[in-house]
């Protein structure tokens, strides 16, 4: 899976694309590790801009699940923004809106996270 | 083929408090603040039509218990949790007290699937036979262990019915009375087991206590082909996604989500969330249900996943 990402205050901005589902999550997951590294503390919080996701299935959640658990043991910050709106309802649903912080705009968590 | 559940609560029974009542009363009051009612008729098609089942009603407290009818001379259920004890009763008001066969089908053998036992009262009562069924091998012990001093004044070896125990092996099909029954091994501590029963066209799964490891795709296929174009799935949805998959992994349940998506590869046609988390109370369960109607609703990919939530004294016929 592409990831295009940017520098933007001293966050770094990952964007997929597509879905995360059973057949795409270990390529999300593969594609975003080495973003995850240098997400720790005195290091680059890192935005995951979903604005390019359709949708994301369980598999695709524990993803998420394992990323934030290496960014939390490595004392980072890490946050999605811009969730469509099926892929917000699913993060209501599953609660994972309480693992991670959810902004409206890559902005908004610039300013949080910076 | 008729299902029907009494006892529907995972861990340990609950009951609803003085509290809960009065918050029940209230919200049913102000809802009908202003209003008039003329007669029976209208009160009860308030009640039952306006009214939320979180406030009209209540998903139970008893542990797991679960008949399977299928209009046969013998009789089928699933655990021997706290709701076995008034599916006894019913049991014995509906069909005499003796003479009966009973055929019990053990998930698993931890304290909330067999705490019922020593209060199903046909197991006293001299001219039935109750055959446990199960894949533990400790299962006998762990009965007789609960129905012995100091933890129960009645020794098993007093019970009046006669009492015998059938071990089986997960992947094993059998029938008992023109009901097929196939066994599939689950993930719980101690393992857990999921059984599969078919009779006249219709196939119910009973598959709780049984968590399912994503990142174990093998897995996952072999429970779709287990689940695969049944009527109804009783499945255990007792946490969210998010916890099962960090906080509560390897305790041994599964989510509502996961609990979707199974059915949906599985082309089944009904999900009945099961096992429900004891810290939960009706409106926070009811709230579950909408959220899984809702999640069905956006990943709907060919014919819809009926969602229900199973309560205690909920009867479905497939």
């Amino acid at each position: 899976m592409n990831l295009t990402t940017k520098r933007q205050g001293n966050c770094l901005v990952v964007a997929p694309k597509g879905r995360i589902d059973h057949a795409q999550a270990d390529a999300f997951k593969t594609a975003l590790d080495p973003y995850l590294v240098e997400c720790k503390a005195g290091g680059t919080p890192l935005i995951l801009d979903f604005s390019g996701i359709e949708y994301i299935s369980s598999v695709g959640l524990r993803a998420l699940m394992l990323a934030a658990r290496q960014v939390k043991e490595q004392d980072g910050s890490i946050a999605v923004a811009m969730l469509t709106p099926v892929v917000r309802e699913v993060f209501e649903i599953s609660r994972f809106n309480l693992v991670y912080q959810v902004f409206d705009t890559v902005d908004a968590a610039v300013a949080v996270l910076s | 083929m008729k299902v029907r559940f009494w006892g529907t609560r995972g861990s340990i029974p609950v009951s609803l408090t003085a509290n809960d009542i009065r918050g029940k009363l209230i919200a049913a009051l102000t809802g009908a603040a202003g209003r008039h009612f003329d007669n029976q008729n209208q009160i009860e098609a308030y009640v039952d039509h306006e009214l939320g089942f979180d406030i009209c009603g209540t998903f139970g407290g008893h542990t797991s218990c679960v008949e399977v009818d299928i209009g046969s001379q013998e009789h089928f259920i699933c655990d021997m949790g706290s709701g076995a004890r008034p599916l006894g009763n019913a049991m014995i008001g509906k069909f005499g007290p003796s003479g009966q066969t009973y055929h019990i089908f053990m998930s698993h053998l931890h304290w909330d699937h067999i705490m019922g036992f020593p209060f199903f009262a046909p197991i006293y009562i001299p001219g039935n036979r109750i055959v446990i069924h199960g894949c533990h091998p400790g299962m006998a012990e762990a009965f007789r262990r609960q129905h012995s001093a100091p933890g129960f004044p009645v020794d098993f070896a007093s019970l009046g019915a006669e009492i015998v125990f059938e071990t089986h092996e997960p992947g094993q099909t059998f029938e008992i009375a023109d009901l097929s029954i196939s066994i599939k091994e689950q993930i719980h501590g101690g393992n857990s087991y999921g059984y599969r029963f078919e009779h006249a066209g219709r196939t119910l799964i009973y598959s709780t206590d049984s968590e399912y490891k994503l990142d174990q795709i093998a897995e996952l296929d072999k429970t779709v082909d287990f689940f695969r174009d049944a009527d109804m799935v009783i499945f255990d949805a007792m946490y969210s996604l998010a916890e099962a998959v960090s906080v509560k992994a390897d305790w041994g349940h599964s989510s509502n989500i996961v609990g979707v998506e199974l059915c949906q590869l599985a082309k089944a046609k009904c999900l009945c969330m099961f096992h429900h988390e004891p810290a939960y109370d009706d409106s926070k369960i009811a709230q579950v249900l909408a959220e899984t109607r809702r999640f069905e609703e956006i990943t709907r990919q060919e014919s819809p996943l009926e969602v229900l939530s199973a309560y205690d004294g909920l009867e479905v016929s497939l």
